[in-house]
């Protein structure tokens, strides 16, 4: 029963790593961005729900009414006035902004909300539980993470292919400079691919706060496995992302139960035999 | 000729770190008074961060010092001026090593304070050992201090000295709170891969020996990463073994993950007692009331029958000033950032001429005082160059000023410190 419960626990795991990741594949998949504030970001929007929560005294739930849209807008106008002079044919300028935006959002978080680790309190709904068997109990916290996982992937996937934004920027994703010529503006596609991918990002911070003690620190630590899990399902795949997720997870706690020390490794080595056998990831949409 | 009053680039920088060097130079004596020099102590402190918690109460802490040094100290007939230079480690011990070679070589610092966590005392202590400048360090356990470095039990060191309590004290007051209740005697333990998990849960010299000696049986699944987001394995392990107690030495964002999901998972230990995690209140408000009777080691509370030598304040007076300035909770750094300069001062007092790094070493060896954390005595410490100061144990109870409130429920090694209570089961 502790196999079972520690694959379980892994797939519950794996859904809030997906969700950090989210943001990540989206951004990575349609401009070949890479974020290295991601984390930093998911910080900032818990913080975000912190103030949210701080000043209106509603469940930490309901604190993404503001949080999600705020991340959306924030993404939006720092894409078009900051993010996209430094695309380009070279890979660096984004490399070193993002990284000086990590260390920018640190400081300002820590100037603004000292070093104190917060977290957001979400009542009766972070411990309760359903028993599926002796031995074996899934938390709803987790439980709702990963469903809010699978609606964000799901919603995101239903946007991607069902309406004609979608179908734009996944058009820019496979040949930019063609869509250029088709007259649509890149400029003003990227922002809104960065507001939606920062909507998602409001999200995992907003559970990253009610899950676990946060402090301005934290942030990247949690984008390595956002990293992981994006390359372990694929580029520019979100269901691949869910997926590289759960097996990063999975992965995990099978790690732990033969030795706590092993943990982190597993994950880390489950990623490492993806990258030796299939390069591309489990399911790449493009080519990397 | 019209000269140029554009902002240069290099003009910028220069008055940057001039108006830097400004901010960070607390002259604490009008210069008035100062008639037969300055007496320079260099002061390196997380302040920002991962560890700036620790750090929190500096500004206060200088503040008081400030007035307490207003007029100088007078050494040998002799007064002096007292400048305190604050260099921040930003948490890395590579950085501490830098600012405090900074501090000796630039700023030629007469004595070197330094305060939270090895990865800031250590590096502090070694440039001071290696350019012959006197040190105090406090705020790490004296074994990661001590061992950590190299440390010589038959020897020493020669400039660097250290006051805080050990691990042994740890382990005497967990125990003593645990007999307190009625359990099973066995006990889970959460050690992760880092400096304090290893010394922790070090089969020799940890907790293992002493534990078993005591007739506790600890059930340890083994060393895990910090920042983990999954607590299952060792969760089942400790049902498996049905421990009532569990403890260990986690940062709060793992020990909060491990409490929310064991209550998930169904796992109800009696006794939590958890080194680290728990120091800040900060940490047990986040856990909202599933933070009620976690239990912690107690290094300093505003209870403690001590009071400071520089200023005459009582532990109490210390804490409520913070609490007055600041509008914060007391937290335990406190009282050992305070008795830091309390020991500095005291060791410039007796020095004679506290310009000569070692003849304020020799005064800092004799010294023998008594400090707002207790007493300070480096003749008579489990290895040469170290004071313990005394530990007891506290649980966290909903209620008082604040959210929870720290009372001591074990003081065994400590009976100065009055109980403020009676340990409990967790509920």
């Amino acid at each position: 029963m502790d196999w079972i419960n520690a694959i379980v626990q892994g797939i519950l795991l794996g859904g809030l790593y997906a969700l950090f990741a989210a943001g990540l594949s989206l951004m990575f998949g349609v401009m070949r961005f890479v974020n290295i504030a991601h984390g930093d970001f998911i910080v900032m929007a818990a913080y975000g729900a912190l103030l949210a929560v701080t000043f209106t005294g509603v469940h930490p739930l309901l604190s993404m009414i503001v949080v999600v849209p705020g991340l959306a807008l924030m993404g939006y106008f720092g894409q078009r006035i900051l993010l996209n002079r430094t695309l380009g044919d070279d890979i660096l300028p984004p490399l070193l902004v993002t990284f000086g935006f990590s260390i920018i959002i640190q400081n300002v978080l820590l100037e603004v909300f000292s070093a104190d680790s917060q977290k957001l309190q979400a009542g009766a709904l972070e411990t309760a539980s359903i028993q599926i068997a002796e031995g074996l109990n899934i938390g709803l916290m987790p439980l709702l993470i990963f469903l809010s996982a699978l609606g964000v992937i799901g919603g995101l996937q239903a946007f991607f292919y069902r309406t004609s934004l979608g179908r734009v920027l996944r058009a820019t994703s496979d040949d930019q400079d063609t869509v250029r010529l088709m007259g649509a503006d890149n400029a003003k596609i990227f922002g809104y691919a960065t507001a939606i991918a920062s909507a998602v990002v409001g999200i995992a911070g907003v559970y990253l706060a009610m899950r676990t003690n946060f402090d301005p620190s934290v942030g990247p630590a949690r984008l390595l496995f956002a990293f992981e899990a994006v390359i372990i399902g694929g580029l520019g795949n979100l269901w691949g992302t869910l997926a590289g997720g759960i097996i990063l997870g999975v992965a995990q706690t099978i790690g732990a139960q033969i030795d706590p020390g092993l943990q982190i490794l597993a994950g880390h080595i489950a990623f490492l035999i993806v990258l030796v056998v299939k390069p591309q990831g489990l399911f790449p949409k493009m080519k990397g | 000729m019209k000269r140029s009053t554009t902002i240069t680039r290099r003009g910028l920088i220069q008055s940057g770190v001039a108006g830097a060097a400004v901010v960070s130079t607390l002259s604490f004596t009008r210069m008035a008074h100062a008639q037969d020099g300055m007496i320079k102590i260099g002061f390196v402190s997380p302040k920002t961060g991962p560890l700036a918690g620790f750090a929190e109460s500096d500004d206060y802490i200088l503040e008081g010092i400030n007035a307490a040094f207003a007029d100088g100290i007078e050494i040998d007939g002799s007064t002096y001026g007292v400048e305190v230079i604050v260099k921040d480690s930003q948490s890395n011990p590579n950085r501490a090593a830098d600012v405090a070679a900074e501090l000796i070589l630039d700023d030629e610092v007469n004595l070197m304070v330094v305060s939270s966590t090895p990865e800031t005392t250590n590096p502090v202590s070694d440039q001071c050992e290696i350019n012959g400048v006197p040190c105090i360090s406090t705020v790490a356990p004296w074994q990661p201090w001590f061992f950590t470095r190299g440390g010589n039990p038959a020897e020493g060191f020669e400039y660097t000295y250290h006051f805080f309590w050990g691990l042994e004290d740890v382990i005497s007051v967990f125990t003593e709170m645990w007999g307190k209740v009625d359990t099973n005697k066995s006990v889970g333990g959460l050690f992760p891969n880092d400096g304090d998990g290893n010394a922790w849960g070090d089969p020799e010299l940890g907790f293992p020996k002493p534990l078993a000696a005591q007739g506790f049986e600890l059930t340890d699944p083994g060393r895990y990463q910090n920042l983990s987001d999954d607590f299952s394995a060792q969760i089942s392990a400790f049902k498996n073994a049905s421990s009532e107690i569990v403890t260990g030495v986690m940062i709060p964002p793992d020990f909060t993950t491990f409490w929310t999901q064991a209550k998930q998972q169904g796992y109800a230990p009696k006794v939590a007692s958890m080194g680290k995690a728990l120091l800040f209140p900060v940490t047990v408000e986040a856990l909202g009331d599933a933070g009620q009777n976690l239990s912690s080691e107690v290094w300093w509370t505003p209870t403690h029958p001590f009071s400071s030598s520089i200023s005459g304040q009582s532990a109490k007076d210390v804490a409520d000033g913070y609490t007055e300035a600041t509008g914060r909770q007391w937290t335990q750094p406190i009282g050992f950032a305070h008795a830091l300069f309390e020991v500095a001062a005291d060791a410039l007092k007796r020095s004679g001429d506290p310009t000569d790094y070692d003849r304020v070493r020799d005064a800092l060896a004799e010294t023998d005082m008594n400090t707002v954390v207790g007493p300070v005595n480096f003749q008579n410490g489990p290895v040469p160059n170290v004071s313990k100061t005394p530990l007891v144990g506290g649980q966290w109870r909903l209620g008082g000023d604040f959210k929870y409130d720290m009372v001591v429920t074990a003081n065994g090694d400590a009976p100065d410190v009055p109980l403020g209570g009676d340990m409990e089961a967790i509920s």
